[in-house]
């Protein structure tokens, strides 16, 4: 298999503008070429759009509203890890030398119809993600001996890291008792735990190795992938006090890239709400099983923006489909020295977590410059 | 007949396959072992609690009945905090606006 990079990137502010997806993934991509100059449409040969609108043919209307015409060109839906799972379908175009240079971006709107899955039925009438959030929720506080109040620094360090984000929807700073007095959804889950819905597109450029030096002198290569999807239904997930297919994901990829959790020096992670960030961090090998949120703590009382630097999905708001590349843009922008206000010092390898429907399925990617 | 005709009715019916027995849940037409026929047997309507919450005045929960079989739906509390592991009972079942509705009560 040829070796693959993400050498650039384009990134749109996400907020709950009425704007058309068509023009929201149009603005990703002049985002993106305004900042890679040797770029011209006839480099491109494989667009991919990843969105849970119901708009269709939208990766050929981006391509004919940005003046591409590739050879390979689909939209990718997986609901809210659609993201990474263009960027994978990219990697393996461009692997299998079907393609040199792709162009994948990911958006939705904030009143996406991706947010509740209807066909997973077993829910009745409890199909809102608020509930799997609060069943998570309830389970890892009661096996864990975790109070409302602990999970709340999830919010107040990601919150706090967004304000550093230039591109997220939220720039408030909130206190644990913003949180815990902010508006109650369930008895578990609060509206300050949760990550909002807004409208937003983030693009990626990949390439081949030939490919990656006419783009950037600082290419990141994608040197993991792992993926597994374990169900569609909630209720069959096996516990719910971790996220079973992340951590199959994660042993596939770190397997891949021969890399491990230690080695990682800047992860973005699907913190859909609150408890999924300590979760996420016991999946991944980051922290032992019910010590996840004592990192998520530690990292805040120190400044440290090793997890979730552009404010994680609570501080940058979840447009579905852009998530997962807006994720990877961060990455990659902490692994070419790019993050500005957010920059961690040496980031040479990276992480993306990006998941689906309370974690039936994980995308994991480890990134390396 | 099928699964959601007959909750229409009122009754809580579980696909089982006609080629290896197997209990298939969610309902579908076919088996997600062997691809054979169901055939739908009423359920037995006693399960156990896995979790529960509440939102606003109504309590709600996660429950699993016979082979694996879990739902979501409204709870009945009867003593104040239910164990998880408790028994419950589905009460009701039924469709309404096109959403399965379920209600349990803690046994
Ligand atoms: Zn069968």
């Amino acid at each position: 298999m040829r070796q693959v990079a993400i050498t650039n990137f384009g990134n749109t502010k996400f907020s709950r503008d009425d704007l058309t997806i068509e023009s929201s993934l149009l603005s990703a991509t002049k985002s993106l070429f305004d900042q890679t100059p040797n770029l011209t449409q006839k480099d491109i040969d494989v667009v991919l759009v990843s969105t849970n609108e119901n708009s269709k043919y939208l990766s050929a209307i981006l391509s004919e509203l940005s003046g591409i015409t590739p050879k390979i060109s689909h939209t990718v839906e997986n609901l809210c890890s659609s993201g990474t799972n263009a960027i994978v379908s990219a990697y393996s175009y461009i692997a299998s030398g079907l393609g040199n240079v792709a162009l994948v971006v990911g958006g939705d709107r904030y009143d996406s119809p991706g947010q509740i899955l209807e066909w997973d039925k077993s829910r009745g009438e409890y199909k809102h993600p608020i509930f799997w959030a609060t069943i998570f929720t309830k389970s890892y506080k009661r096996k864990y001996n975790i109070s409302a109040e602990n999970l709340a620094i999830v919010s107040v360090k990601n919150h706090r890291n967004a304000k550093d984000n230039p591109n997220a929807y939220s720039n408030k700073t909130y206190t644990i008792d913003d949180v815990l007095n902010s508006k109650n959804l369930t008895e578990d889950l609060r509206v300050l735990d949760c990550s909002r819905p807004c409208t937003g597109s983030s693009a990626v450029l990949l390439t081949s190795e030939n490919f990656a030096k006419k783009f950037s002198d600082t290419p990141v290569w994608l040197k993991g992938i792992g993926q597994k999807t374990l169900s569609a239904s909630f209720t069959k997930n096996p516990t719910f006090t971790q996220m079973n297919s992340t951590r199959e994901a994660a042993k596939i990829a770190f397997d891949m890239s021969k890399l491990t959790s230690a080695d990682v020096d800047v992860a973005e992670i699907h913190d859909a709400f609150s408890v999924c960030e300590p979760m996420i961090l016991e999946d991944l090998n980051f922290a032992k099983n019910g010590e996840g949120l004592s990192l998520s703590k530690n990292m805040y009382d120190t400044f440290d923006r090793k997890i979730n630097p552009r404010g994680g999905l609570i501080g940058t708001g979840h447009p579905l489909g852009a998530t997962g590349v807006s994720q990877t843009v961060e990455v990659v922008q902490q692994i070419q020295g790019k993050a500005e206000k957010r920059q961690i010092e040496n980031a040479n390898i990276g992480l993306v977590h990006n998941m689906s429907a309370a974690a039936t399925s994980s995308t994991v990617l480890l990134l390396k410059s | 007949m099928n699964f959601e005709s007959e909750l229409k009715k009122g009754n809580f019916v579980i696909g089982t396959c006609t080629d290896c027995d197997r209990v298939v849940w969610p309902p579908s037409n076919l088996c997600n072992s062997c691809f054979g026929k169901i055939i739908w047997k009423k359920a037995s309507l006693v399960g156990k609690l896995i979790e529960y919450s509440k939102k606003n005045d109504i309590d709600f929960c996660l429950a699993e009945f016979e082979n694996g079989v879990r739902i979501m739906g409204d709870l009945i509390l009867k003593a104040k905090k239910p164990e998880i592991g408790a028994q419950v009972k589905l009460e009701k079942c039924g469709i309404t606006d096109g959403n399965y509705s379920f209600v349990m009560s803690i046994i």
